[in-house]
């Protein structure tokens, strides 16, 4: 039992880490139809920050200002992406365009920092274990489920509760209209698109003392970052945030209990989802809900 | 042709301004332009038949890929030109149909028409099992879809032992045709591999100009409107994602009678990715385009990757970029118009004229 229940809790950190990066990803999408394959390359991007700035054995500073550089990097790379996707009007063009841009960052990458498996250590004061009901469970973990936990509130006041949120959800619903106020939807797109990409930065980051860096983890985070927004629903931080603590479970658990089935099992629950409800469990669009 | 698209269209006004599509070149106008097509296409053919004559082994085995890959990429035509449903995942059903092919030259025979059979047979199987999901969306969610069916597949093969993990599989006989003896020098698997390739490619283009063809452009152009008349587009995508799958698994089973080998590295995001490239750089909806495409590309990758260490895909991501900019109708664009896919299907979807 005890076992499972850090299948549960491992679940549940990678579901926070999910939500950071697929909150991302699912805005921008709902808000201009792009999809955005550059995300995962994004998330890299904070990861191989975490790398260059965090050595082994280091304290909190570098640690928080790995986080501030990522978040700037994963800014500017939003920023060059979204201005990028508003060049051509065609949504397919658009997925090319980031696409291509994802193969130049994975291999400037790759460039740099080479093809080697790099792990990062936990800042040195969390980097021990705490005793969760008679098992041992790494406190760094349990501060990013902390971190998913701070940060869905966050969001949820920030886009439900706040006037700056109604203009967010207010473009996703109906971007003409709100141009039509009088509002200049260019700025947030691109405000939300640089938002989003630097806390994919942000999630890279911080998962890197658990999933470390190298070269074709951007593919495999892009895709669970997918998945979550598939059965999320579009466009909706809710069903981001059921979405990423599905597929965090599923992961953790299918790890645990069928390791050799558990990259398939990711794809059945997304079968299983979108054959129950095609729109994904929580759609943004029918009634605009966060 | 045109005529009869402008027919399935209709006179609504607002769709007449629409741009013009690539139709197949293989569909024929006048007399004269097809007796044209077809010296062009015998002579390319011959041409390509000839090359192992002049050329040495290294580039006979790149020419050997290239078409095998060409395979690939006609399939992820038929589906993001003809169909308008633009794939990131048909190197699943690439990769289906070359470890197919790897088990049984280990296992059962090393005749290659029979792991042919076999790796179309299981690319239309994986397809028809996993396709399902994808269908019911369009445009960028269906791209999103397929990325996904893809990753998830390339992800089994990377841990499966059955498939051996992410080690691939490796010692695979050399092929034979009809009982005769092994082919070792790489002339006669190129010809083989021509002779498959150029087989797939009549079979491909006598699909897209036949009536469920039309209808595949029909829906490309205006779903709802196919629904109305009476078609089933739900059924039609179905069909046409089982059949581009069955394309790629027999593109994938050439790719392993070259390589002798498989591993999951051959099947991955980048795989696709790089196959959707050589549509666009092509121009969707042709078929001679896209397989110029996948030529250049793996060029670029095998080639020009050797000279710059290894990083083929920094240029290819800039070409891409470059491409979505600068040629935005591909190669094929250079003598028509290039569909838009997506933006044009939901224009349509929003005011339904």
């Amino acid at each position: 039992m005890a076992t499972h229940l850090v299948s549960v809790l491992n679940g549940l950190a990678m579901g926070s880490l999910l939500f950071a990066i697929a909150l991302g990803l699912s805005l921008v999408f709902g808000m201009m139809d792009v999809l955005n394959l550059a995300h995962g390359a994004v998330y890299l991007v904070g990861a191989y920050v975490a790398v260059a700035l965090v050595s082994d054995g280091a304290g909190v500073a570098p640690f928080v200002l790995a986080v501030l550089a990522a978040a700037v990097a994963g800014a500017v790379l939003g920023g060059l992406l979204a201005s990028l996707t508003r060049a051509t009007p065609h949504h397919l063009d658009q997925a090319l365009l980031t696409l291509g841009v994802a193969l130049v960052v994975g291999e400037g990458l790759s460039l740099v920092f080479g093809n080697d498996v790099h792990s990062i250590a936990a800042p040195e004061p969390v980097a021990g274990g705490v005793t969760v009901l008679g098992e041992t469970y790494p406190v760094y973990r349990l501060l990013v489920i902390g971190f998913g936990a701070v940060l869905a509130v966050a969001v949820y006041v920030l886009v439900e509760r706040s006037p700056l949120g109604s203009l967010i959800r207010a473009t996703v619903a109906d971007r003409a209209m709100v141009a039509a106020l009088g509002v200049n939807t260019g700025r947030v797109l691109v405000g939300v698109f640089a938002a989003g990409a630097a806390l994919a930065a942000v999630g890279g980051v911080l998962a890197g003392p658990i999933l470390g860096a190298q070269p074709g983890l951007d593919e495999k985070v892009l895709l669970l970052a997918l998945v979550v927004v598939v059965i999320g629903g579009l466009g909706s931080v809710r069903g981001a945030l059921l979405g990423a603590v599905l597929i965090g479970q599923v992961q953790a658990l299918g790890t645990a209990l069928l390791p050799e089935y558990a990259s398939f099992l990711v794809f059945a629950a997304m079968a299983l989802v979108l054959l129950l409800r095609p729109a994904g469990l929580l759609p943004a669009r029918s009634g605009v809900h966060a | 042709m045109k005529a009869e698209a402008e027919e399935i269209r209709g006179g609504t006004p607002a769709l007449k301004d629409s741009i013009p599509v690539v139709d197949t070149p293989a569909v024929g106008g006048a007399d004269h332009p097809r007796r044209r097509r077809a010296v062009v296409t015998v002579g390319v053919v011959a041409l390509l038949a000839a090359a192992p004559l002049v050329l040495a082994p290294y580039p006979v085995s790149a020419m050997t890929r290239m078409l095998a890959f060409a395979v690939l990429v006609i399939g992820v035509d038929l589906l993001t030109g003809v169909t308008g449903l633009p794939s990131l995942g048909q190197a699943a059903y690439f990769g289906a149909g070359a470890y197919t092919a790897v088990l049984v030259g280990i296992h059962i025979t090393a005749d290659a028409l029979v792991q042919a059979l076999a790796g179309l047979v299981m690319g239309l199987v994986t397809a028809a099992v996993t396709g399902w999901v994808a269908v019911r969306a369009r445009g960028i969610v269906f791209l999103m879809l397929t990325l996904a069916i893809g990753e998830s597949v390339h992800q089994v093969a990377d841990t499966w032992s059955v498939v051996g993990g992410s080690n691939g599989l490796a010692g695979m006989p050399p092929i034979s045709l009809f009982g005769g003896p092994s082919l070792l020098a790489a002339g006669f698997v190129y010809w083989w591999v021509l002779a498959v390739a150029v087989l797939v490619f009549a079979a491909v283009a006598l699909v897209a100009r036949s009536p469920y063809g039309r209808t595949l452009r029909g829906i490309r152009d205006n779903e709802a409107r196919m629904r109305a008349l009476g078609y089933r587009p739900a059924l039609a995508r179905y069909g046409v994602f089982c059949l581009a799958g069955a394309v790629a698994g027999i593109g994938g089973a050439l790719w392993a009678q070259q390589a002798r080998f498989f591993s999951p590295g051959d099947m991955a995001f980048e795989v696709a990715a790089l196959a959707l490239l050589s549509v666009v750089i092509g121009g969707a909806g042709s078929l001679w385009g896209p397989c110029l495409g996948a030529a250049l590309v793996l060029l670029v990758r095998d080639n020009l990757s050797a000279s710059i260490g290894g990083h083929g895909p920094l240029v290819l991501g800039v070409v891409f970029v470059a491409v979505v900019f600068l040629m935005p109708r591909g190669l094929a664009g250079l003598t028509g118009g290039r569909l838009r896919v997506v933006t044009r299907a939901r224009r349509r979807k929003e005011n339904p004229s």
